[in-house]
């Protein structure tokens, strides 16, 4: 049984509009008999915090093209992409590339 | 005697060298001259620059305060006049850019930009003027740049970068900045920098954020290293669109033009392998370790298949401009254009105007019959806009005892549009029953052909 979590996600890049404009955000996630990871979060997401338009954010049960995720400020594909078991107190970084010149 | 032929051979010697400064100088200004009178409308090959080893006396002046910094030198000044830097839109980051690069004495610097200024460019793309509007950018770049450091070769290049040039254009320039502001220019330049084997420096800002990263440089990743697929053309959002502090792509602009100095005077870039993110709300600069190189990368892997550029516009879904998409919803049964809406109005037609632009636009300018309801709004059914606009109906049907039209407008009539598929959901469910229609073109058309006192934005 893996105790429960607390994170800390960022949304930045135009990625916060999709949360009411928040880019701060410290959740808890429950305790379950697995660890959890990048993937399920993102579930968790998606079911908890994502409340229109879940396309701008998601594709699939990843993220969409264009939205680099970091986790403790490291690329996540460093960390094993949606494979990573996440710690307590982990800085979870969602943000979307800018186009503006 | 002896004393007076040492002195007079020393004297000669001096005036040799002023000789040598001074023709090398005319040659600079006659060839930057030749460059700036001629903007390139399509890409040509270019004379190789000149080789300097030594600095002239005007230089040693000019430049004294960065040769005292051991980390640059005489070796390193020398060098980047030596060196030929691309500089891809001289739009908000392109301006900073090019100035920074200028002043510090790079060799030439290509100014590419297929754009004209206008007024609204001015609050960050500063070295446009009020007396360059409707000039070519690039032109306007170049005319500034002259100003500031006339022994820079400026070449100012008024059109598209596309399939076609980019590479022979790219082969001319051993560094390149990439400043644009939309998707398929980015893979473009991105795929022809690996192609030529060139490191690219590339920055973007929106609203109060920036990023910055050095791509295919020292067994960093490249762009497409990062993101194999573009982003969904609904998810980008340009500058005329999510708007921009003009001070924070200048920020961003200058941070391009420290990596650039580095790398030509071979110092190396800190940033190849390293996203900097620049949040200027909260006044923070945060700086993030990326994957390196990626073996099954398409165009930088082990086994390439993009060998070849492609058709970016095709690849990204969207056009190679920062211009709004026009979007096509509704049937023209279902628009009227702002002439049919003017003669609405003159005709005293009770009707709802309903505005769904977010507040903050509605605050620049709104007509003065309108409500507003934002986009957002309706479609989060926020209960006290529908409670609004079931009441504002109601209270129209009292009067008119008929079906309500309703007139959506928005700035340029693609929200509008959405808009009106969400009413018509609603009508007879939500609220009373409703004829709705958009106004096509929006304010700014309305603003264009009916009233030219109305502010454009």
């Amino acid at each position: 049984m893996a105790a429960p979590l607390g994170l800390h996600l960022e949304f930045g890049g135009g990625a916060e509009l999709l949360f009411d404009g928040v880019k701060n955000h410290h959740v808890a996630l429950p305790g379950q008999s697995d660890p959890w990871d990048m993937k399920q979060l993102l579930a968790w997401i998606r079911g908890n915090m994502l409340k229109e338009r879940p396309e701008l954010f998601m594709q699939g049960d990843t993220v969409r093209p264009g939205i680099l995720v970091l986790i403790n400020d490291a690329d996540w594909e460093l960390m094993g992409e949606l494979e990573y078991q996440l710690q307590d107190q982990d800085n979870v970084v969602f943000i979307s590339t800018l186009h503006g010149g | 005697m002896d004393d007076t032929i040492l002195s007079l051979k020393t004297q000669l010697l001096e005036r040799e060298r002023e000789i040598a400064a001074l023709k090398k100088k005319l040659h600079q200004m006659e060839q930057g001259n030749s460059m700036l009178t001629e903007l390139q409308e399509k890409v040509t090959n270019l004379s190789p620059l000149i080789s300097n080893v030594t600095l002239s006396n005007e230089d040693i002046m000019r430049y004294s305060r960065q040769l005292l910094l051991p980390e640059l030198g005489v070796k390193g000044q020398v060098a980047l006049s030596n060196v030929s830097v691309l500089v891809v839109g001289c739009g908000g980051l392109g301006c900073p850019l090019a100035q920074y690069l200028a002043a510090a004495g790079i060799g030439r610097l290509g100014l590419l930009d297929y754009d004209v200024v206008e007024l609204s460019n001015l609050h960050r793309q500063v070295l446009h003027s009020e007396v360059t509007q409707g000039q070519p950018k690039a032109l306007s770049a170049a005319q500034a740049i002259r100003r500031l450091n006339s022994t820079v070769q400026c070449v100012p290049y008024h059109l598209q970068l596309s399939r076609d040039n980019a590479r022979q254009l790219i082969q001319q320039y051993p560094l390149m900045n990439y400043c644009s502001d939309n998707v398929p220019t980015r893979y473009l330049v991105n795929d022809a920098c690996v192609l030529a084997g060139k490191p690219l420096v590339s920055a973007s800002a929106l609203r109060m954020e920036g990023q910055l990263t050095v791509y295919n440089y020292r067994g960093g990743p490249c762009y497409r290293c990062l993101f194999p697929s573009p982003p969904p053309p609904e998810t980008v959002t340009n500058c005329s669109d999510g708007g921009v502090l003009g001070v924070v792509p200048g920020i961003m602009g200058c941070l391009q033009a420290l990596e650039v100095l580095k790398i030509a005077s071979g110092q190396g870039s800190s940033f190849e392998q390293q996203l900097l993110m620049f949040d200027g709300q909260e006044g923070r600069f945060r700086s993030i370790r990326l994957r390196s190189r990626q073996i099954e990368c398409v165009v930088c892997g082990e086994k390439p298949t993009l060998t070849e550029l492609q058709d970016y516009e095709q690849f990204c879904g969207s056009a190679a401009t920062d211009k709004c998409r026009r979007l096509t919803l509704l049937t023209k049964e279902q628009r009227v254009s702002v002439q049919e809406y003017r003669a609405i109005l003159d005709g005293s037609t009770p009707h709802l105007l309903l505005d769904v632009r977010p507040k903050v636009e509605v605050d620049i300018c709104h007509l003065s019959t309108s409500i507003n309801i934002p986009l957002a709004s309706l479609e989060d059914k926020k209960a006290e806009h529908i409670t609004l606009l079931k009441e504002t109906i109601s209270n129209l049907r009292q009067q008119t005892k008929s079906q309500v039209p309703v007139f959506v407008v928005c700035k340029l009539g693609n929200d509008s549009q959405k808009a009106v598929q969400l009413l018509e959901k609603m009508s007879g469910v939500e609220t009373e029953q409703i004829t709705v229609k958009d106004i096509s073109g929006g304010l700014m058309a309305w603003a264009k052909n009916i009233d030219h006192s109305f502010p454009q934005y």
